[in-house]
């Protein structure tokens, strides 16, 4: 497998689009994270708080993002995690998530992360900093 | 309305990052690598355990403060960023915290929205720093009215 050193600043991760959003994603991540927040799950409830319908948890966004760097573990962590949610995820969006690295040290990988729907629209955008094991 | 609580802070509680929690929450991003869930693959690893993914603090129990009701529909969340000093190990004991950082109000198209910021706080039984998680809280002009009737 890659290392990611061996990326060079501009070059990208390769991407992940995931399954359209279902109800059922967020009914998971409401019962695996303890956020009940019924915008989340029921459409009456959404919609009482002026939401078209519900929206997906940011954190779901966020915590499927976090994946592009699941397998490099022996490499390095995730030490700062920057989000800013920019728009909202209905089900049935297609969202594909990104990163590209921007800046890169001995000690450290910066990355712009994104998370945009099936408009290109972003949703989530941010930075991972990755801080580098010494190998 | 939430000013006079800037500075509050709850009482330690403490946490175990439970191996079932884990399992259940890769699987809820849709992220069952074998670091999370497998043990064999733990035990190799660096870490010689099995890690939870890095937004996996949210499950925590951060502790109550007394007197703060947020509602428990309608906030949304504006912005989150974690700080960790290595990932978190599955069956490590962590305690956790929250503190009330600000408070501030601004008026959109939307009306007037506030915006609660909150750290919530893990660290080891010694009392040292595993990771911090900032987080903004938007409170918009339909769920503060409905809050302060």
């Amino acid at each position: 497998m890659m290392l990611l050193q061996q990326l060079e600043v501009g070059e990208t991760l390769a991407d992940i689009q995931l399954e359209p959003v279902s109800r059922l994603d967020l009914i998971k991540y409401a019962g695996a994270s303890g956020d009940y927040n019924p915008i989340h799950t029921i459409d009456e409830e959404a919609k009482a708080t002026g939401l078209p319908g519900v929206i997906a948890h940011g954190m779901w966004t966020m915590g499927n993002l976090s994946k592009l760097f699941t397998s490099y573990y022996e490499e390095g962590f995730i030490e700062t995690f920057s989000i800013r949610f920019k728009g909202m995820v209905f089900l049935h969006d297609v969202i594909r998530i990104q990163a590209t690295l921007a800046e890169k040290s001995s000690q450290a990988l910066r990355f712009q992360v994104r998370a945009v729907n099936q408009r290109g629209e972003d949703v989530i955008a941010g930075e991972v900093m990755y801080a580098l094991y010494e190998l | 309305m939430f000013q006079s609580f800037i500075g509050a802070c709850s009482d330690k509680v403490k946490n175990r990052v439970e191996r079932g929690a884990v399992k259940k929450f890769a699987a809820a991003i849709g992220d069952l690598h074998p670091i999370y869930i497998d043990e064999e693959t733990g035990r190799k690893s660096r870490y010689k355990q099995n890690i939870a993914p890095p937004t996996f603090s949210r499950v925590f129990d951060y502790g109550t403060i007394d007197g703060l009701n947020l509602p428990a529909k309608g906030l949304i969340h504006g912005e989150q960023i974690y700080t960790f000093k290595r990932p978190l190990l599955v069956e490590e004991e962590v305690y956790c915290y929250t503190e009330i950082m600000d408070y501030y109000e601004k008026s959109g198209k939307n009306g007037k929205m506030g915006f609660l910021v909150l750290h919530n706080t893990g660290e080891d039984r010694n009392g040292e720093f595993l990771f911090k998680a900032k987080q903004v809280v938007i409170i918009t002009e339909t769920v503060r009215k409905e809050i302060s009737v």
